[in-house]
């Protein structure tokens, strides 16, 4: 049996949020660099001009890319040979509240819906968790702003509505929303499964490398085909026009209900922070 | 070429603005967002005094993250507009001539903006680290237990916006 102390999680999620807060990720930058080469449309040009400054001076003032350093949302891969002799949630959280309190990042996280009171240190995060051969653990973490959330879409479809029924909805999703979610986007799909597991793969999708393109044929074809769709329909940066609304679209599939084509529609913002750690168990 | 505009900003300036002019502002914005609005039409509706005189002002909607010491302010980029839509009306028909934020707003909202003959600029959502160099001062001046989204009295230099709605009631999206 292996162990990972509580310490090295709080400290690992505190130095992750901190870090993805300020930094975008190498392959969002090259993506909104080769967006800003290839982008016709004046405002737009400027649009990405500035979203590429802004992540140069939030990392030299050390400051947040964004002021909504969102809602704390992790996919938690745990080895089955580890074991854990304390609250794995807690100690998630507890790293959530250091990281925000410490990082002077800002608190978006309200108790409850309708009384709307600020728990104060951005706590609780939404953690899922999965298990994985082996004693280490992988956590994918990612700051969710509130933008491109409320823009994020789901509906259950039926059989005969089809491919094009998805495509449609997606299109739909992208124009409805206009420049409210921060485009351009990464836009995370999920088909299949049922009610609630088609918006944890949309979600899941998001997450997922920005040129990695999907291994099942249907889900790739989609990809590449909505991509350009998406692309066509002038949104562009920030809702003002341009050939750049979706810098990738992320489809994932499963298995679903012989009456069911539930489709979900994750919309991520260009301030596209996450990342990935992984920590080893130690034997115990 | 980007116009420069100083606060308080006088009609004529206003009104000759155009969608997709750029601007460059430069003195005094309040900020406000959700909660703070809902205070402010709460107050108005029970006529109690505002913390700031709306006429002729400008509201830039945003909730920073917060300064690390020697800083003016955090990250401070605009949130969505459209759900401050149920506000602002009651806000312009007490003088309030400018708003700033982000995306697009309802249709209802450009026909108040219209009759108001006050104007939507749009900041770039997302680059609240380049926008906090604009701002060189901050201070709390309504509603501090609500944190980020408590009412702050900026002021700011060239701050970047782009006309989106304009007084005539043309929109840009
Ligand atoms: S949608 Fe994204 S970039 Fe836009 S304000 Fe929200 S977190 Fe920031």
């Amino acid at each position: 049996m292996y162990k990972i102390d509580r310490n090295l999680i709080v400290n690992t999620i505190k130095e992750m949020i901190m870090e993805t807060t300020r930094t975008l990720g190498s392959e969002v930058i090259k993506s909104l660099e080769s967006a800003f080469g290839n982008e016709k449309n004046n405002i737009a040009k400027n649009v990405l001009s500035k979203i590429i400054e802004n992540q140069r001076i939030a990392k030299e003032e050390n400051i947040p890319l964004c002021q909504d350093t969102g809602v704390c949302v992790c996919f938690i891969e745990i080895g089955r040979n580890l074991i854990f002799d304390y609250d794995l949630t807690e100690a998630i959280n507890e790293g959530v509240s250091v990281g925000y309190t410490e990082g002077f990042l800002r608190k978006s996280v309200v108790k409850h819906p309708l009384n709307r009171i600020n728990t104060k240190d951005n706590t609780p995060a939404v953690i899922h968790y999965d298990f994985i051969p082996g004693n280490k653990m992988i956590i994918h973490l990612a700051p969710k702003g509130g933008g491109s959330e409320n823009m994020s879409t789901l509906k259950m479809l039926t059989p005969a509505d089809g491919r094009e029924g998805i495509i449609n909805f997606v299109l739909e999703t992208i124009e409805n929303a206009g420049g409210k979610p921060c485009p351009p986007l990464i836009v995370g799909i999920g088909i299949g499964g049922n009610f609630e597991h088609v918006t944890y793969l949309a979600k899941k999708a998001i997450f997922r490398p920005i040129d990695d393109n999907a291994k099942i044929d249907e889900d790739r074809l989609l990809e590449v085909e909505l991509l350009e769709r998406i692309n066509k329909l002038n949104v562009g940066p920030m809702g003002l026009g341009g050939n750049t609304t979706a810098l990738a679209v992320k489809v994932n599939s499963a298995a679903c209900h012989i009456a069911s084509l539930p489709v979900a529609v994750n919309l991520q913002c260009h301030s596209a922070r996450k990342k990935e750690v992984t920590l080893i168990g130690k034997e115990a | 070429m980007e116009k420069k505009l100083n606060t308080p900003i006088d009609d004529l300036t206003r009104e000759s603005l155009t969608i997709g002019d750029e601007v460059l502002i430069s003195g005094t914005i309040y900020t406000a967002r959700d909660a703070a609005h809902k205070n402010l039409v709460e107050a108005l509706d029970t006529s109690q005094k505002l913390p700031f005189e709306l006429e002729g002002q400008i509201v830039y909607y945003v909730g920073p993250t917060p300064a690390r010491p020697g800083k003016a302010i955090g990250s401070c980029g605009p949130t969505s507009s459209y759900r401050m839509d149920k506000f602002s009306p009651k806000l312009m028909a007490k003088g309030l001539k400018v708003m700033i934020g982000k995306g697009e707003r309802s249709n209802e909202l450009v026909a108040e903006v219209k009759k108001h003959k006050a104007v939507y600029l749009m900041a770039i959502g997302g680059i609240g680290a380049l926008l906090s160099k604009t701002v060189k001062s901050s201070e709390v001046i309504a509603y501090s237990e609500l944190g980020a989204e408590a009412i702050r009295k900026l002021t700011v230099e060239n701050f970047p916006a782009i006309v989106a709605i304009d007084s005539k009631g043309n929109t840009i999206f």
